[in-house]
């Protein structure tokens, strides 16, 4: 493939809830260090929860986070993150060939209860709802926030992609690359999500919303026992360069991405559907041209529902068979399920393996679940290995929608 | 209220909606928003302050009254001398 078309990440901004950097994010990973604690909703109380710790006002003035969204402030912090990974000064760049592509699993769900909370206290009067409340809930937001703080003025979106939005967030940068669009490509994916009640409530009332006494315990992918989703906030932006700019100006390379892949189950408002996650992930191995038995770690969506995690090892077990050596993991155990931030920011927990060779496990499994028992599931404990060239990336969304990133450890 | 109790309110709620500006030379006789960046949905968090705390209603014909600090006093000392 010509350089020109070739993808790679060359900077990563993150937040998560165990880890605001790269580095931390790894180490904690490795350490089996969750950062899953609860948080106080309006109506329910104390819930289980995933929150970050970032400072906003590192890259915000306080009064851009009260006009903003916390969705912004997380965008902001970890693009501002990114370029400074990337090495890259920001005024010298030529900033409308800049863009933006954020994947969200929601936005506005936040900032319209607050306004109905707020409105409550004054017997709904609707006079007293806020003016802000249309930009804030726009669905550009987000991005547009990053805009407003960067001066960036190349084209700015969310990608509403259910929890599949993170992979899709760095596909659309990929894309907007290709066709020459853009020079530099922000792209990933975050979450407010802890914020609003109503998902949590949804999710209990769904039951799948996760609970166990330690909240650290309670995100348990794969366990006999898990018994539901850990919502958390989080955010992951990447900076994206075609090769020949990357190399030209000496960028550290992550990986490239050449494999990825969309579908839709067309099946179910939430159930997951085994076959069209599999014909997904085999779709992404066909764009990089590579087989299964060539994955070195594939990093799981499964996010500790009872049905979802089945499912999607019932997938990897048609996609994989048994001849693989792909170590199989996951990062939602760690951190919950950070929404529209998971596909990247698990992605990007992943990504040191190209240079460290170990693979992170999925944490709190007591019990495996003997319909999870998957062959080379890393349990626990870290993993030593060999050799990592290709990390394959699930991520998968209500309304059935399914996203599959190859990434290759970088080689000219 | 009194016109100083006024004038310190105002300064209170200016300095919620834009925290990150110096209010302390403030010139009562300038034109706000020619002073500190403020814009007008800033502004307009000033109107509704007025409504939430005190149940007031500034109509849009009468926000050029509150333009300056001094003239803010003046066109509320009558609506909130029962305050």
């Amino acid at each position: 493939m010509p350089e020109e078309t070739r993808i790679v990440i060359t900077g990563i901004g993150l937040t998560a809830p165990n880890g605001n950097n790269l580095a931390e994010f790894r180490q904690n990973l490795l350490a089996g260090k969750s950062g899953v604690g609860t948080i106080e909703t309006h109506y329910m109380g104390e819930v289980i929860a995933g929150l970050c710790d970032f400072d906003p006002l590192k890259y915000q003035r306080k009064k851009e986070l009260r006009r903003g969204t916390r969705a912004g402030s997380v965008a902001v912090y970890s693009a501002h993150e990114a370029i400074a990974d990337a090495k890259l000064d920001l005024d010298s760049l030529d900033k409308s060939r800049i863009g933006i592509y954020l994947g969200i699993t929601e936005h506005g769900n936040v900032e319209t209860e607050n306004e109905i909370y707020n409105i409550k206290q004054y017997d709904f009067n609707v006079a007293v709802w806020s003016h802000h409340h249309n930009p804030r809930t726009v669905a550009n937001s987000p991005a547009g926030e990053v805009t407003l703080n960067t001066g960036i003025t190349g084209p700015h979106y969310t990608l509403g992609a259910a929890c599949a939005a993170g992979n899709i967030g760095l596909i659309q940068g990929l894309q907007m690359l290709r066709l020459g669009e853009v020079d530099l490509a922000l792209a990933g994916g975050i979450s407010e999500t802890p914020h609003t009640f109503g998902v949590f409530a949804s999710f209990k009332n769904e039951g799948a919303l996760a609970s166990h006494p330690d909240p650290q315990k309670a995100s348990r992918p794969f366990d006999r026992d898990r018994n539901g989703i850990v919502v958390s906030e989080g955010g992951c932006v990447c900076v994206l360069e075609r090769l020949n700019e990357a190399l030209e100006r000496g960028a550290k390379i992550y990986g490239e991405i050449v494999g990825y892949a969309i579908n839709s189950d067309a099946f179910d408002y939430i159930l997951p559907n085994p076959p069209r996650q599999a014909e997904c992930m085999n779709l992404a191995l066909k764009k990089a041209g590579i087989s299964a038995s060539d994955i070195d770690i594939i990093n799981t969506h499964a996010t500790a529902t009872p049905e979802g995690d089945k499912a999607e090892c019932q997938a990897l077990r048609e996609v994989i068979g048994n001849n693989s050596n792909a170590y199989i993991n996951n990062t939602k155990s760690y951190i919950g399920h950070t929404m529209g931030a998971a596909g990247a920011l698990e992605l990007a927990g992943n990504l040191p393996s190209f240079e460290d060779h170990i693979v992170h496990p999925t944490i709190n499994v007591d019990n495996l679940d003997p319909d999870c028992a998957l062959k080379n599931l890393v349990i626990n404990e870290p993993r030593k290995v060999d050799k990592v060239d290709y990390i394959l990336n699930n991520s998968f969304g209500m309304l059935g929608i399914n996203s599959a990133l190859i990434v290759k450890r970088f080689a000219e | 209220m009194t016109a100083d109790e006024i004038r310190s309110m105002i300064l209170g709620v200016i300095h919620e909606i834009v925290p990150d500006e110096d209010l302390s030379n403030l010139k009562p006789d300038v034109r706000i928003r020619d002073q500190i960046d403020m814009d007008s949905m800033d502004f307009l968090d000033i109107i509704m302050e007025l409504r939430k705390r005190y149940s007031i209603t500034v109509p849009e014909d009468d926000y050029m009254q509150l333009s300056t600090l001094d003239s803010s006093v003046a066109y509320l000392e009558p609506l909130m001398k029962d305050i």
